[in-house]
């Protein structure tokens, strides 16, 4: 039997030169989030492991098919952890998938998304060629940076084998506070805190209630929490999990979840249904029935764009509309990584 | 260092038609092509390469940006663009057949926003001027080249620029939300958002960092943080370079991310303190400076603890700033160390290898045994934080063997920051100063999907041609010269 690396490559040649389509599947927790897709599974997960984890260099590099929960657990034991905080949306979640979507949760405008924390990657392009791109180190400005472009593609330019990302010590301190407040006050007061020395590395706004959560030394989160006040929230790393997660109450229920990104100063989304904001206002989750083209134009207008995250007409298509020279570019990017357009098609745009 | 580049004659005919072609829609003072106009382009930061550009064009807008690209496209004129022309790798180095767009006069910060923390500017834009904007707001930019108060922004995008803060503040890659960029065709694309992300694919990274490769970057909107409440720095001397290495790890695993970790070695130490006072202890092997900033709160609560482990890893001296002149004295020796080296030497070559901080002593060992095989002395700065190594080479262009041998040094420090895992360049980019290097870093199907990707944006290849990434030929080329370090890498390759 030979080694899986081995076994992914010799699969991705022959499906490119019958060109037939690979669905590359990690853990399968996000099969929901893009479009679907079609073509035979190139399964990753049997590729696993940590290769190397050193926490004095802040560096851990593993193979794809790793449990992201294994590798949280190795760092948490070194005080450690992933900045980026990455949801799990199930406990099947593997590093490969985590990178490929390139989600990040809720420490993300205040740590960095994931993408910012990769260093580093293995992958095997649409020949089959297995490719190093970046590195173990915190600075590299030596060829493109294929590895943050890989990040997010949604498996539709390679197979990841492994990655290397930088590590974050685990705060020693963390509470959470919560104040009754309205959206739009709620608003204005993220982006304020968010221009002054503060610890803050999360923040939410659901049900009329605003969560922040102060994290770092403890002397400056006690103080932190008596500048701001509020009352502290007795279970807040359960909060944060399940916002994380989408475990949350807002997240229960049938009505299609939309992602909206936009501008932190957006005033609140004019459209109808339950909103949950996050990301110091940079991220708004609408639960709508509304028709896509009328979110799309709100988030457009508003200098942003809108995901169909969960449920909703899959006619819409999961991601926003490209323009069409990014669309021109996005396939000569695809066409340059994968020529025989056998990764994951149609996952991202039904395009390509 | 020598100049590769062989000065091509100015093909006349050609030089008239481009002219006539940009002076359609161009002033007659934006378009340069006599002689002693185009020189003073005829290098950058990098200045032992040096070529005369065919033509200099000095748009002011962006829709000039656009009609130049796509004039230079429909002729198939190579174009190089330039900021400021501070960078250290060759990165905006003309072509004698090509066109030098220089950016320097799109230098309007177009919007400051406060409230969403964000300012919108041109590529000219100095570095160091975004900050002093943000200012009022109590608000900055944070990567800080040490070229900050020249830089423009534009090349940071270009070449993904750092700076004494990046283990904490991260990459230019890691403080922008948007660009605005001219493909060659002349098409105005816009990647990254409004917000913290966008639709498809991660084009802002991809294009962070691309050497003017891949487009002309016209606008960008940087992220700006709120200005720490205060900072400190404790200077910690060692009597030799692998403990004071041993002390950063000590410093990492106590959970501490310090905002600036420099260290030096005793070479530049006695460069740095007869020219700026700094106060650093001459008698040291390697010096640490290690710098705490945020509320009061935490840097009085991190700066005691990094003080005792500075202490138990065995510093013979550790010193805290006591108050804000203090703490710029002790950075003003780290600051002066390029030009400080400079007075020792008629030339310095400054290399910029990133390495796994735990190899550090092993590397710079291999560097003093260069130093006696070169027979050319290297003094070392490094970003002990991020593992970024600045050895710097001293030498006399002047003295042929000399200039060889420095460049042959500067190679070999970049072969072994490969070998023990690290690369060719932290931040200061290929360019063509280590276009060879490359070949050594990256295999025939790594360069191959670099050009794939180039192709995407480029198909023509007009923009900055023989920068960044070199051609699997050069690199076969390289290799029969270097035949420990090439020989295996490109097999596949015809050899004549």
């Amino acid at each position: 039997m030979s080694d899986p690396v081995t076994q992914f490559a010799d699969a991705i040649r022959s499906a490119a030169d019958g060109k037939r389509p690979l669905n590359i599947r990690g853990g399968g927790s996000k099969t929901f989030y893009g479009n679907p897709t079609i073509g035979e599974t190139l399964d990753v997960t049997t590729y696993r492991g940590i290769i190397e984890y050193e926490p004095t260099e802040l560096v851990i590099t593993a193979r794809a098919g790793t449990p992201l929960a294994d590798i949280e657990a190795a760092m948490r034991e070194q005080g450690q952890m992933l900045g980026f905080e990455p949801p799990h949306f199930g406990g099947n979640a593997t590093l490969g998938g985590c990178i490929a979507a390139g989600l990040s949760g809720p420490r993300r405008p205040y740590a960095g998304s994931a993408r910012d924390f990769v260093l580093g990657l293995r992958l095997l392009d649409g020949r089959g060629s297995d490719l190093h791109f970046g590195g173990q180190v915190m600075k590299n400005v030596a060829g493109y940076d294929v590895s943050r472009l890989i990040t997010g593609s949604l498996g539709t330019l390679g197979v990841i084998l492994e990655v290397s990302l930088k590590a974050l010590p685990l705060p020693p301190s963390e509470l959470t506070l919560c104040r009754e407040q309205t959206q739009c006050e709620a608003l204005a007061l993220m982006n304020e805190w968010a221009g002054k020395p503060l610890p803050i590395t999360a923040t939410c706004h659901v049900d009329g209630r605003m969560y922040v959560r102060l994290a770092g030394a403890t002397p400056a989160v006690h103080s932190a929490l008596a500048k701001l006040g509020g009352e502290t929230l007795a279970d807040g790393a359960t909060f944060w999990r399940e916002l994380r997660d989408q475990r949350h109450a807002f997240f229960a229920g049938e009505s299609p979840l939309w992602r909206v990104s936009l501008p932190s100063i957006a005033p609140e989304l004019q459209l109808s249904g339950a909103q949950l904001i996050e990301w110091g206002g940079a991220l708004r989750w609408l639960r709508s029935d509304s028709d896509a083209m009328s979110i799309r134009k709100a988030a457009r207008n508003g200098d942003g764009h809108a995901t169909r995250f969960r449920g909703g007409d899959p006619r819409s298509g999961a991601f926003h509309p490209l323009p069409s020279p990014m669309l021109k570019l996005h396939k000569r990017v695809k066409q340059a990584m994968d020529p025989a357009g056998i990764f994951n098609p149609g996952r991202l745009y039904t395009d390509f | 260092m020598s100049a590769p580049v062989h000065a091509i004659p100015v093909d006349f005919e050609r030089q008239r038609a481009v002219c006539a072609a940009l002076r359609a829609f161009m002033p007659e003072h934006g378009v340069l092509f006599e002689r002693e106009d185009v020189t003073p382009y005829e290098c950058d930061g990098l200045s032992a390469y040096r070529q005369v550009p065919m033509v200099v064009v000095l748009p002011e807008n962006e829709e000039q940006v656009c009609a130049i690209l796509e004039t230079c496209y429909a002729l198939r004129v190579p174009v190089t663009a330039r900021g400021t022309g501070t960078g250290l790798s060759g990165g905006a180095l003309p072509l004698g057949n090509g066109v030098l767009l220089s950016m320097a006069k799109l230098m309007k910060i177009v919007a400051l926003d406060p409230l969403a923390r964000t300012a919108r500017v041109q590529p000219g834009v100095r570095n160091l001027s975004i900050s002093e904007a943000a200012a009022p707001h109590g608000l900055y930019y944070a990567p800080d080249p040490s070229s900050q108060i020249a830089c423009s922004i534009g090349g940071n995008v270009a070449e993904n620029s750092g700076g004494v803060h990046c283990l904490k503040y991260g990459l230019t890659v890691h403080n922008v939300l948007k660009l605005r960029v001219a493909t060659i065709e002349g098409e105005i694309i816009e990647v990254g958002g409004g917000g913290l992300d966008a639709a498809g694919y991660d084009l802002l990274a991809l294009m962070t960092g691309s050497e003017g490769l891949l487009g002309v970057v016209t606008e960008i909107t940087v992220k700006l943080l709120p200005r720490p409440e205060c900072a400190q720095v404790v200077l910690a001397a060692f009597d030799d370079v692998a403990t004071a290495g041993q002390a950063v790890a000590n410093v990492i695993a106590a959970g501490i991310i310090p905002a600036g970790m420099e260290m030096m070695d005793q070479p530049a130490i006695l460069a740095v303190e007869p020219f700026v006072n700094a106060g650093y202890p001459t008698d040291a092997a390697g010096i640490l400076l290690c710098e705490s900033d945020g509320t009061r709160e935490e840097v009085a609560d991190e700066i005691s603890r990094i003080e005792r482990i500075m202490e138990d890893s065995g510093a013979h001296l550790v010193r805290v700033s006591r108050d804000e002149s203090e703490r710029l004295r002790f950075w003003a020796g780290r600051k002066a160390a390029f030009p400080a080296v400079g007075r020792l030497s008629p030339d310095y070559y400054c290399m910029d290898g990133t390495i796994p901080r735990k190899r550090l002593a092993e590397v710079l060992r291999g560097i003093t045994e260069m130093e006696k095989k070169y027979e050319l002395r290297c003094a070392n700065v490094f970003h002990a934080g991020d593992g970024n190594l600045h050895p710097l080479i001293l030498y006399d262009a002047n003295d042929r063997r000399q200039l060889q041998n420095a460049e042959d040094f500067g190679a070999e420090i970049l072969k072994l920051c490969i070998d023990v895992g690290g690369t060719i360049t932290g931040e200061h980019g290929v360019g063509v100063e280590k276009i060879d290097s490359m070949c050594v870093q990256f295999n025939s199907a790594e360069l191959e999907t670099f050009h794939a990707l180039k192709h995407a944006f480029d198909e023509h290849a007009l923009l900055n041609p023989g920068k960044a990434v070199p051609t699997l030929h050069r690199c076969a080329e390289f290799g029969r010269m270097h035949v420990h370090s090439g020989a295996e890498k490109f097999p596949e390759l015809p050899r004549f």
